[in-house]
């Protein structure tokens, strides 16, 4: 199963008899019905671990463009309207800044091992908070609200899972917690994010810009407005699309089918 | 009005120094530089006239680091093409087709391994970045193994293994054109070259020809020569370069604490005192 094809529904499972596994590609599986697939007694696998060094890299090479105004910088560069340089076209210092990490399972900690290399200060919410040795070695400060965390970063970072408690994760009132000089960024689903909640308060400066490279649908339609503003990156939902790694997942997928098929325990079932 | 100009505060090159304006003033004394390249400044001559020189190395080092680090993330995931794919008006593109190419894990090559190298290669060793280095002298043992760099002696060996290059020199007569034909022909055709220096430390014709037969893989440059490019130029045309308008030290942050060292740079001189980042000619 690659970005959701085929949909897997009632006609689909009962138009398979002989249906044994749904191999999934990446380690989402919101868009499955998992009550579904087990009443047919099919089994469902997923690709945890590998996608988690290249999603974190995408969070790192996002929160860098937004800060440092990269995709901007670059169209002034290949502008034909170009004649120089401007001195006070400034971006912001990620050295320094306080990272806030929503979601620190592999990929948000990932996330952070970077982040403390750029020296930045991190602060992280979770369903559980880590264990000290592993805060330690990121100095990440644990926020058990979320609110604390998005009143002190001026990155707040999205990997979380989406499941019933993460939708809409970040709506209005927390996007008015956020500092008016934050940057929103999301590796994790667009449906974590109100996005019209999200729209206005771009539009209207209640946080500073933001870094998507999930949305909901994906892609969005044409007219819509995130496509339109100046302080929005959106990527289209790029990060684990590597070689290296696409090719790791389906030598994982085919591991797991094979199983499967062979009624051997499957690696990285999803039960 | 020139006889009370006793320092001058170099912002991005202007104003040009030379024989003219040091002659029009007397009483110069210092002449701060922002930032840390000192080669749009011919060094002897102000020497001559008896003016002190100073540059801001401190302030420069984490943004310039950011910056490759910007550059090399944003390179290897196609992120300016994908932001163009994601806003673009047709709707159709095939998603499985996208793909860029991994960075964590793979080889980091710094040639210039200063300050400024030396912090990306802090940053890229959370990459889990395997790195190599070259540079004119070699780092102490226990700094090498902080950041877990391998040294090259010899330029050749880290250009034929790294997957990308981060070329992080100053700009001299040895480094002019330090990156041309046949050093991009020791690259892997999976490497990107990745330049924040100065844009003539690499043969910028050269570099087109590579890009466009696919000797190297891309590229990303934060500095041309000269900047900006002519609108005409090879370099603006090709999908596997991403140019960035010299975006350094461009933060608010970094100006800021430029302008402070540059300040006390100024102080100093005119009180006599030793000045803190004194560049002397060489």
């Amino acid at each position: 199963m690659w970005y959701h094809k085929p949909v897997i529904n009632e006609e689909l499972l009962q138009s398979l008899p002989n249906l044994k596994i749904v191999a999934n590609s990446g380690v989402g599986i919101d868009h499955l019905d998992l009550k579904l697939l087990s009443s047919y007694g099919v089994k469902l696998s997923n690709t945890p671990f590998i996608v988690s060094t290249d999603t974190a890299d995408m969070g790192m090479a996002l929160m860098l463009a937004s800060s440092r105004r990269l995709v901007e910088g670059y169209q002034m560069a290949v502008s034909p309207d170009t004649e120089y340089f401007p001195a006070d076209w400034l971006g912001d210092e990620l050295s320094g800044a306080t990272l806030g990490i929503v979601g620190m399972g592999t990929i948000g900690y990932k996330v952070a091992e970077r982040a403390k290399a750029f020296e930045m200060k991190i602060l992280y919410h979770n369903r559980n908070q880590r264990n000290k040795d592993e805060e330690r070695a990121v100095g990440a400060i644990y926020c058990k609200k979320i609110d604390d965390l998005l009143q002190r970063s001026d990155f707040v970072l999205l990997s979380v899972n989406l499941t019933p408690q993460t939708h809409k994760l970040i709506g209005k009132r927390e996007l008015e917690l956020m500092k008016p000089t934050a940057t929103l960024i999301n590796i994790s689903r667009g449906l974590v994010v109100d996005q019209d909640a999200l729209v206005e308060a771009l539009q209207n400066k209640v946080i500073k810009a933001a870094a998507l490279d999930v949305t909901y649908p994906e892609p969005l339609p044409r007219d819509h407005p995130l496509l339109k503003l100046k302080n929005v990156i959106i990527t289209p939902h790029i990060g684990s699309a590597t070689k290296k790694t696409r090719r790791l997942m389906m030598e994982n997928m085919i591991e797991s089918i094979q199983a499967g098929l062979t009624g051997l325990p499957i690696p990285n079932e999803v039960l | 009005m020139s006889k009370k100009v006793q320092a001058i505060y170099l912002w991005w090159h202007k104003p040009v120094i030379d024989q003219e304006l040091l002659q029009s003033l007397p009483n110069l004394k210092v002449i701060a530089n922002s930032g840390v390249r000192m080669d749009h400044l011919d060094l002897k001559l102000v020497a001559s006239f008896g003016v002190k020189m100073a540059n801001a190395p401190r302030a420069v080092s984490s943004s310039t680091a950011d910056t490759g680090m910007a550059l090399l993330l944003a390179s290897a995931r196609r992120l300016v093409e994908g932001y163009h794919i994601a806003i673009s008006s047709r709707m159709e593109y095939c998603e499985a087709d996208f793909l860029g190419v991994e960075v964590t894990g793979a080889t980091l090559g710094i040639i210039g391994m200063g300050r400024i190298g030396y912090k990306i290669a802090l940053r890229a060793k959370a990459f889990e970045m395997n790195i190599l280095y070259h540079n004119r002298t070699r780092r102490k043992e226990q700094e090498e193994q902080a950041v877990g760099a391998a040294y090259c002696e010899k330029m050749d060996g880290l250009l034929q293994q790294a997957d990308f290059v981060m070329v992080v020199v100053s700009l001299t007569p040895q480094t002019h054109k330090l990156i041309g034909k046949r050093e991009l022909e020791l690259m892997k055709p999976t490497a990107t070259l990745i330049n924040i220096s100065r844009g003539a430390v690499i043969d910028q014709e050269a570099l087109v020809t590579a890009l466009q037969s696919g000797v190297i893989r891309a590229a990303a440059l934060d500095v041309t020569y000269p900047e900006p490019l002519p609108r005409d130029h090879a370099l603006l045309k090709l999908k596997n370069v991403v140019i960035t308008p010299h975006l350094g030290i461009k933060t608010h942050k970094a100006t800021y604490m430029i302008t402070e060292e540059a300040v006390e740079n100024i102080l100093a001189a005119l009180n006599d005192l030793p000045i803190p980042s004194e560049v002397l000619p060489s």
